[in-house]
């Protein structure tokens, strides 16, 4: 059945996915192609037709080999992520699967939980970071966390603390990382409030409220602006001012590639008939 | 070399004797059950490894390799038969390896002491502690065992001792703790849940347990073949229907309606998966596995099939 849904285009671009796929379909992860082929098919229509995203500079991101791409969190479910993950799969030549982190408590959700496994997205635990790196896999990661979603859209496109995790990972595997701004998520999910009893019971960070109610994305175009891959040399063991030093670095050029991105799409939407 | 081998009568424990002999080795085992059909050149000793006529096997027969495999991990056995076998046994065993000699012992353990957590990392290497103790209550005395077991690398010095944490091992012999989940036509499954299995042939298994009475390393390691499948899969290539139940139903249906009884501890296996990384094996001694996911599935299959049309 999940053959049956997946899109032709879809189906020849997982095939050209550099992953070692077994007879069933699976990789060591756990990531089925018959899975992904569903969700990027979805994903797709959300991501041509929905968002109408544009992705720019994307061939920055290396062909091959580990890289981590680090961006800006907003709009209160995770719409950016599955965009970052379709461009990279839908507008990178050749395609190739970001693995995303989940938060743990998403591990304890039925249907859910086995979903992301199947998509290649697993909880976010240093050891699957490295992991994933250390096997030349391209890595989404979020260091504003569950911060950066949970911002509020009075507070749209300011970044706040940036976790520290990343960089340490990044200096002890030697990766390239890859900065980069999604612009538009702010505005597709504009919380205005958080239903704290309500994310108690969901035994999540929050629940955004939007104008209208529900935390539902409105079709807003969005873009997503690659920088310049960053390489930082180091163990990963140096002390904290030292990784602070470098991540400021990585989040300064995210902050430029957000006001960049921010005048660009100004000039994209007046551009549109 | 001379090899003991305690559980000989064991599925898993006779292929690992019958691969010693074929590579030369001399074989003894000790077991409370018989081994009918045992080859020529495997001397056995029906006895318990706690009791003194064990600990003459040792005396008199100095063995220079011992590889402990008499372990219960079925549910069946009673918690104090569980610890009496799995505790006191090894505990046994290393006090007879240490006063007669033994230049290394293997114990055979199980990957699933790292135990099953939704934070838990996927591939868990040799560092992570063993989680089984409160996820899955009714293993403490296998992971005591394998704790007891590891105490040895740095108390028995004239000995080398390998901790080896297996992955379940399938295949035509239909015995194991994985077997026995799938001895039914159903399995049951928690509703709304995938968790990946990790499954190696048990020749494989066999294969890595000589290896390392063979190879003069020494420490803990993790043995896989295969990557993990998930439990949907499984079932799939080995012929059963999968059953999802709503997890708060489990503890009611298991060992009902044809299902397989679990303790309740092993109801987070069914929900998380317990993987192993097993590339300090392969560094160490350069094991890989023969069969892959899907042979190892199959053989287990076509040897079920005609088990069930003989009637057995």
């Amino acid at each position: 059945m999940l053959r049956q849904a997946t899109s032709p285009e879809v189906r020849e671009r997982i095939e050209a996915l550099d992953l070692p796929f077994n007879r069933w379909g699976l990789d060591p992860y756990g990531v089925s192609k018959a899975h992904l082929g569903l969700f990027l098919t979805s994903l797709g229509v959300l991501y041509k037709h929905y968002f109408r995203v544009r992705a720019h500079n994307i061939q920055r991101v290396p062909s091959s080999g580990p890289v981590m791409l680090i961006s800006n969190h907003s709009g209160g479910l995770p719409v950016d992520a599955g965009m970052i993950l379709a461009s990279m799969f839908f507008d990178h030549d050749p395609p190739r699967l970001a693995h995303g982190m989940v938060e743990k408590f998403a591990q304890n959700w039925p249907f859910l939980s086995p979903w992301f496994s199947r998509v290649g997205q697993l909880p976010g635990l240093p050891e699957h970071a490295k992991r994933l790196l250390t096997d030349g896999r391209v890595l989404m990661a979020f260091p504003e966390g569950a911060r950066g979603t949970g911002k509020l859209y009075r507070d749209r496109y300011q970044l706040v603390r940036f976790g520290t995790g990343f960089m340490r990972i990044a200096l002890e595997v030697g990766i390239p990382i890859v900065p980069l701004a999604f612009i538009g998520g702010e505005e597709a999910i504009p919380t205005v409030y958080h239903a704290k009893a309500l994310a108690k019971l969901f035994k999540a960070p929050y629940v955004p409220i939007t104008p209208y109610l529900l935390p539902l994305p409105l079709p807003v175009h969005c873009e997503i602006h690659y920088g310049e891959p960053m390489q930082f040399s180091g163990s990963g063991n140096e002390p904290d001012d030292v990784i602070e030093g470098h991540v400021a670095k990585v989040k300064e050029r995210i902050e430029q590639l957000i006001a960049d991105g921010r005048s660009s799409r100004s000039r994209n939407l007046a551009d549109t008939p | 070399m001379k090899v003991l081998i305690t559980g000989i009568a064991g599925a898993h424990a006779q292929l690992v004797a019958l691969r010693l002999v074929e590579r030369g080795h001399e074989v003894l085992g000790i077991d409370v059950r018989p081994w009918q059909g045992a080859p020529r050149g495997v001397k056995i000793f029906q006895t318990d490894v706690r009791k003194r006529p064990a600990a003459d096997v040792f005396r008199v027969h100095r063995p220079k390799v011992v590889i402990h495999m008499a372990t219960v991990t079925h549910f069946d056995a009673s918690r104090e038969q569980r610890y009496r076998v799995n505790l006191r046994g090894t505990q046994a065993v290393f006090k007879h390896c240490n006063d007669f000699g033994v230049e290394e012992a293997v114990f055979v353990g199980r990957h699933t002491i790292y135990g099953a957590a939704a934070d838990a990392p996927l591939y868990r290497n040799e560092d992570e502690p063993p989680l089984a103790v409160s996820t899955f209550p009714e293993l403490a005395d296998l992971v005591a065992a394998d704790l007891y077991a590891s105490r040895a690398l740095w108390s028995c010095k004239n000995m080398r001792t390998v901790v080896l944490r297996i992955v379940y091992a399938l295949g035509p012999s239909g015995r194991g703790t994985l077997a026995s989940f799938l001895a039914g036509p159903r399995v049951p499954m928690a509703l709304g849940f995938d968790p990946l299995f990790h499954v190696m042939h048990e020749d494989d298994a066999a294969k890595a347990i000589v290896l390392a009475a063979e190879s003069k390393i020494a420490g803990v390691f993790n043995i896989a073949g295969p990557p993990p499948v998930p439990l949907s899969v499984l079932c799939q290539a080995t012929g059963r229907t999968a059953v999802p139940i709503p997890e708060g139903m489990l503890p009611r249906v298991l060992g009902r309606f044809g299902l397989p009884h679990l303790p309740r501890g092993a109801l987070t296996h069914l929900k998380h998966p317990v993987v192993v990384d097993n590339s300090a094996f392969g560094e160490a001694t350069g094991f890989d596995y023969h069969w892959d996911e899907h042979a190892t599935m199959g053989s287990f299959r076509d040897a079920s099939i005609l088990r069930e049309r003989r009637g057995l």
